[in-house]
């Protein structure tokens, strides 16, 4: 058989294996910096080891590392699936897995020695981020190099949503990252200084921030939502309509969004008030891709009961519309005064990194790995175990950071008669440390699950071949 | 990059923002005619991938479309009546700092009157007026803790406010003017005016010598008084009691703001030191001055 009658797996096998290391890795750091808000000892009184310096690695690792080796994999299978072809350029999709892993090292290198561009989830100093840059637009070229030599006519669902990602990434890295290097002036390799000053750094900065989160956690995850969905369940997508109003509107709007994270600061007035307007506009645009995750199931309901796989990708998407009806509230002026700077945002976004990001991801790898060493998952009673570990996990930590959120945010604002404030800001941080220990909890079992997955995994492949799938021809058109 | 200042991007603005909507608005009228009626089970569009990956014609959820649309009313209603469309400035005429200066106005309206009765009496009688040092502590919870420390024992280079050592005095105007003007305390470096390391030796050990510090190399601490009061009885005075009129601290007391171990004595003298305490009169209005100083009058008593 020829190669080109095949499919290219081998590069999802590695991003999917490297996708449950990340997530035990990334998660394990949120643990450990979770433990420190509660016991600050835990810092250890070392530079390496202390909170600033490890944040920006948990979240990094989390976001980038696990959520983007995720994405690689996902997309690399589902592009080649449902275009009915081999992979484009097969060594430069090699090259984006080890170039990617790379950038990964070194981030986990340099976030402990305190090398920090200081932009947040975009941290990385220059060389890497231009090292990011190049992958990147290698991962462009392979993944659209495949959409066009595609057998089928019309370009799947989510392969709109993976292209989406791709294409505004790109354009968000490289514009917030544009940075001048103290180096062409005789300092060191590894500062550098925005090309953007005040308030436009600002936006530019938030600009990035919330798209970050739109296309990388949100579009590329809903590409991922509509390929394993209709899959694990067998079902058709419920309305085609929707996904294209649901896709335009999601993507126009999202880009607006930016500003709710800077309300009532030096940004100007119509700046604030466009970033709320079109936050709450996108709410009905993203509950689109959560009506038609969850309504694909109807007619197939009571594989819920018997599939713990597909009900792993539909709680996943059930938190998806719950931060997602959370985020366009939250991004309201009057709502944001209460809840901006406390812990409610922490809790808002690991509903959705965990809920949603998470727990997608852990479907469409259970459904995955099997699939790519054509074996059968070694036990389904652990994916089950897995599934009620995460969700207690997941509502220990936010149900925690609700309550600490709104309660720092009640007694911030509470003042006496005389107007003085009721409480110091010493009292309130007093206030939050059972919510921390019970946040240290939710994140741990969260990561016992992980081992769980890790151990259930590991026994699926042990010893498998890697399977060599041939390449269907396409259906004929209706 | 600060140059946008041509009418043109506030039109650009406007218009993108608005017609952005609209197409929102456009794009599901456009998919909302057609698909499967009521009561019919809805066919796949024709298309298949993957030998099972199809899509349902299925009209666009009714309870769905019509929170699309609420958000878009409420958006350009919003839009009309805050600023939002470039420079466009909203029918309400709102503002965030008209919205900050309404509240500030409202709560002098409301709080005013409390600190006005305060701010006719003398600090030493509101020194027994539980009300008044009530509020005080308030004030000095949320404003000094950070650098005096919640019980105002201080921490090194932030002085106990709790004792009777006073850098710049302790009567109650002195302590008024510390907090309403601020302070900075500016001891310069020493280290090669007194000939360096050997030199800042000799005055670490007189200095130490002073308060009647054990351990002290008498044979040094001749040489460093000499030192002494060629170069710091200036503003130590030739005693080393200190001069309140330029915060030049008491020396002879064993209480040191920037730690009292030798090697800390001897970084002082060499590098000097900067202390500043910032200025709160303007930020925080006279009044509460008045009543904050009393709370710290109160605690040094």
């Amino acid at each position: 058989m020829s190669e080109q009658t095949l499919y290219f797996d081998k590069v999802v096998r590695q991003f999917a294996v490297m996708t449950i290391i990340w997530a035990l890795v990334g998660m394990s750091v949120g643990v450990l910096i979770a433990a420190q808000l509660a016991w600050p000892a835990l810092n250890f009184d070392l530079p390496w080891t202390t909170f600033s310096r490890l944040r920006p690695l948990h979240t990094n690792a989390v976001i980038f590392a696990f959520g983007g080796s995720a994405l690689f994999a996902s997309a690399y299978y589902i592009v080649q699936r449902t275009c009915h072809v081999r992979l484009f350029m097969p060594g430069l999709a090699t090259f984006t897995f080890w170039g990617w892993q790379a950038i990964i090292v070194s981030a986990a290198i340099s976030f402990p020695l305190g090398i920090t561009a200081s932009k947040e989830y975009a941290e990385l100093e220059w060389p890497i981020d231009i090292a990011i840059a190049v992958v990147w637009v290698a991962f462009a070229i392979v993944f659209f190099g495949t959409i066009v030599k595609r057998k089928v006519e019309h370009i799947y669902v989510a392969n709109w949503f993976l292209g989406s990602l791709i294409i505004v990434v790109a354009m968000l890295h490289i514009v917030n990252s544009m940075a001048l290097p103290i180096a062409f002036f005789g300092g060191s390799w590894f500062k550098s200084y925005s090309l953007f000053v005040g308030a436009q750094d600002a936006m530019v900065q938030w600009w990035y921030g919330h798209n970050a989160v739109g296309f990388f956690l949100t579009a590329g995850f809903l590409g991922m939502m509509y390929y394993f969905i209709p899959k694990v369940s067998g079902r058709p997508v419920y309305s085609y309509r929707l996904s294209v109003v649901h896709f335009w509107a999601l993507v126009f709007t999202y880009i607006w969004a930016g500003p709710h994270h800077l309300h009532y600061t030096a940004l100007p007035d119509w700046t604030q008030s466009l970033g709320m307007v079109f936050s709450l506009i996108l709410l009905a645009p993203s509950w689109g891709g959560m009506i038609n995750g969850i309504m694909t199931l109807s007619g197939a309901w009571e594989k819920l009961r018997t599939d713990p796989v597909l009900r792993f990708l539909v709680v996943s998407v059930s938190f998806y519309g719950m931060s997602t009806f959370e985020g366009p509230m939250m991004a309201i002026k009057t709502v944001n005064s209460l809840s901006h700077y406390t812990d409610w945002t922490i809790g808002h976004v690991h509903a959705g990194a965990l809920g949603w990001n998470g727990l997608v991801t852990f479907g469409a790898m259970y459904y995955l790995i099997p699939k790519l060493w054509n074996r059968e998952l070694y036990s389904v009673k652990l994916v089950e175990v897995h599934f009620w570990v995460s969700t207690i996990g997941i509502v220990l930590y936010i149900a925690s950071m609700w309550v600490a959120g709104i309660m720092q945010g009640l007694m911030w604002r509470a003042v006496n008669e005389d107007g003085t404030l009721t409480y110091s800001f010493v009292e309130s941080l007093q206030a939050m440390y059972p919510f921390y220990m019970v946040r240290f909890a939710g994140g741990a079992v969260f990561v016992l699950g992980i081992v769980i997955m890790m151990y259930n995994l590991y026994k699926t492949i042990a010893g498998a071949k890697a399977a060599e799938a041939a390449i269907p021809a396409p259906a004929a058109a209706h | 990059m600060s140059d946008f200042n041509s009418d043109i991007w506030s039109w650009f603005i406007g218009i993108v923002s608005v017609a952005g909507i609209l197409a929102c608005l456009w794009l599901t009228w456009w998919m909302s005619a057609g698909g499967a009626k009521k009561d019919e089970d809805a066919q796949t569009m024709g298309h298949v991938w993957d030998e099972d990956l199809a899509e349902l014609n299925n009209p666009l959820p009714a309870w769905w479309k019509n929170m699309f649309y609420i958000t878009i009313v409420f958006g350009l209603v919003y839009l009309v009546l805050y600023p939002g469309l470039g420079s466009f400035k909203g029918m309400l005429g709102w503002t965030m700092y008209n919205q900050l200066e309404a509240e500030e106005l409202a709560a002098k309206e409301k709080y005013g009157p409390i600190y006005a009765k305060y701010a006719s009496q003398s600090i030493e009688s509101l020194g027994s007026d539980e009300a008044a040092l009530k509020i005080g502590e308030r004030l000095y919870l949320t404003y000094c803790t950070a650098c005096h420390g919640s019980d105002a024992g201080g921490v090194t280079g932030f002085p106990n406010l709790r004792d009777s050592d006073w850098l710049y005095g302790g009567s109650p105007d002195q302590i008024k003017t510390s907090i309403m003007n601020g302070r900075t305390g500016a001891m310069p470096a020493w280290e090669a005016p007194l000939g360096g390391e050997q030199g800042v030796h000799e005055v670490t050990q007189y200095v130490l010598s002073l308060s009647k510090r054990p351990g002290v190399d008498e044979k040094a601490a001749e040489a460093g008084q000499t030192k002494f009061m060629a170069f710091c009885a200036a503003c130590h005075m030739p005693t080393g009691t200190g001069m309140q009129a330029v915060g030049a601290p008491n020396l002879t007391d064993n209480i040191w703001l920037y730690g009292g171990h030798p090697k800390q004595i001897a970084e002082s003298i060499a590098k000097g030191r900067n202390g500043r305490m910032p200025a709160h009169g303007e930020f925080l209005g006279e009044e509460k001055v008045h009543l904050l100083a009393a709370y710290i009058y109160r605690l040094s008593q």
